[in-house]
């Protein structure tokens, strides 16, 4: 126990030793311990409260050029610190964001996210949309494209929106609208006169999102069909009968706790038709 | 109703415009001090010393979309939905415009005209605004040089330049 508690202290010390020597090599060297920090957990499993402390040195004439690190989600900054609040494996994406990769099933609406939203109301001048997070978001009627005052758009309660949060934090009623900051559109809006919308888990909305997605390749496969899927964890499928629909969602949501191997093998068989 | 010397009015009574009218200068500065004394005595200010706001160079993104480039969500396969695969290409291409922007310095605009029809474009517009700035004489040597297309003519003839005249002894 003594020895431990002796490692961590010159742990501690050989780090604050580090920081005096860049002290004096300004500018370009001043972020390595910054980074050094964070690579050393890169790929780790972190949990809530473990701290990434690093002290720059005191820029006395201002001339240490500081880089900015981006926390992504699951990191937060405290001060001079920056502490993990969900427990994952730390992710780097160069050159300067850090995040926790973490799973969870409950949405928290954070600002520019995508999200398939119900309406659930009409109250004046907008609408209130459900999320499915713990509050309803309201969606103005002029945020759809080409709406005026005379010109409203057709959105009755019970549809389909997808849409983006302008306004999404902890203190106010998270806001969406429906096109972008041009005004155009650009496939927001109502959709899905047909299809089955249904729920995902977080992780998995994810990955079907990441850039050259393999679930979503060997999904092609399969059938031709349609996908909407929102941040929230709501995916809306559509496809040519219902039965293909039925499958496509049996599929999806059992792909989940899937290695990539059994997937594979999932999807052929369902491919020749003997699902 | 008693009438004093001087009827006792309310100071905002007299702070009033058509009061001051016929005050003297003395008495209106001193109802103007009267006046700073009691803002200067309500009006509140922090007594801290300045503090210089830090730089923070720690940012905070609350989103997954930024961290792990997450494509749009509409997507359409096998021709489902050629409206929706329109806009997959436009949408993810744009995405990958912004990223091969950020690797090479050397951003390319997009073009209407390509580059070959600018360029004779540029070429024959040249050539007109010569004309139009040139003298009558080199007009229509520009106009002679223009046929051949393959420069085959020298233009030999000395250029007509002012010749001073010399005496010339017999």
């Amino acid at each position: 126990m003594q020895a431990a508690v002796k490692t961590q202290r010159r742990r501690s010390l050989s780090r604050f030793r580090r920081h005096t020597n860049t002290g004096h090599s300004r500018c370009f060297f001043a972020m390595d311990p910054v980074h050094a920090c964070f690579k050393e957990k890169i790929g780790e499993v972190l949990l809530p409260g473990d701290v990434f402390s690093f002290r720059l040195p005191e820029s006395g004439d201002g001339s240490v050029k500081t880089d900015k690190i981006i926390c992504g989600p699951g990191l937060r900054r405290n001060g001079e610190e920056v502490q993990v609040c969900k427990s994952g494996i730390l992710r780097h994406k160069p050159p300067n964001m850090y995040w926790i990769d973490s799973q969870q099933r409950r949405y928290v609406p954070a600002k520019g996210e995508s999200v398939i939203g119900i309406v659930t109301a009409k109250s004046g001048d907008i609408f209130k949309v459900d999320v499915g997070g713990s509050e309803q978001a309201s969606l103005s009627y002029l945020a759809f494209e080409g709406a005026t005052k005379r010109n409203r758009p057709n959105v009755q309660v019970g549809d389909l929106v997808y849409g983006q949060f302008t306004i999404a934090n902890k203190d106010m009623e998270p806001e969406l609208v429906c096109i972008d900051s041009c005004g155009r559109a650009n496939g927001m809006g109502v959709f899905g006169a047909d299809g089955l919308l249904f729920k995902l888990s977080l992780g998995l909305v994810r990955r079907l999102l990441a850039p050259q997605s393999e679930i979503v390749k060997d999904l092609e496969k399969i059938f031709p069909f349609e996908l909407v899927v929102g941040m929230n964890g709501r995916v809306w499928v559509k496809s040519k009968t219902v039965q293909q629909t039925l499958i496509m969602t049996n599929v999806l949501e059992t792909c989940e706790n899937m290695t990539s191997q059994q997937r594979q093998t999932l999807f052929k068989r369902v491919a020749e038709g003997s699902l | 109703m008693a009438k004093d010397g001087a009827a006792k009015l309310s100071k905002n009574l007299l702070r009033m415009k058509f009061m001051q009218r016929g005050l003297d200068a003395e008495l209106k500065k001193q109802l103007d001090e009267e006046e700073k004394r009691i803002i200067s005595d309500e009006h509140w200010f922090l007594d801290l010393p300045e503090l210089k706001a830090k730089e923070n160079y720690i940012i905070e993104e609350r989103s997954y979309a930024p961290c792990e480039d997450l494509v749009f969500g509409r997507m359409s396969f096998r021709g489902f939905n050629p409206e929706v695969e329109k806009l997959m290409l436009l949408m993810n291409t744009h995405k990958e415009e912004e990223d091969d922007e950020e690797e090479d310095n050397v951003s390319r605009m997009e073009t209407d005209i390509t580059d070959e029809e600018m360029a004779r474009r540029y070429e024959s517009l040249v050539e007109s605004m010569r004309k139009k700035f040139a003298k009558k004489r080199d007009r229509s040597a520009i106009t002679k040089n223009k046929e051949d297309v393959n420069c085959d003519a020298v233009d030999n003839r000395p250029k007509k330049a002012f010749l001073k005249p010399q005496l010339i002894f017999v």
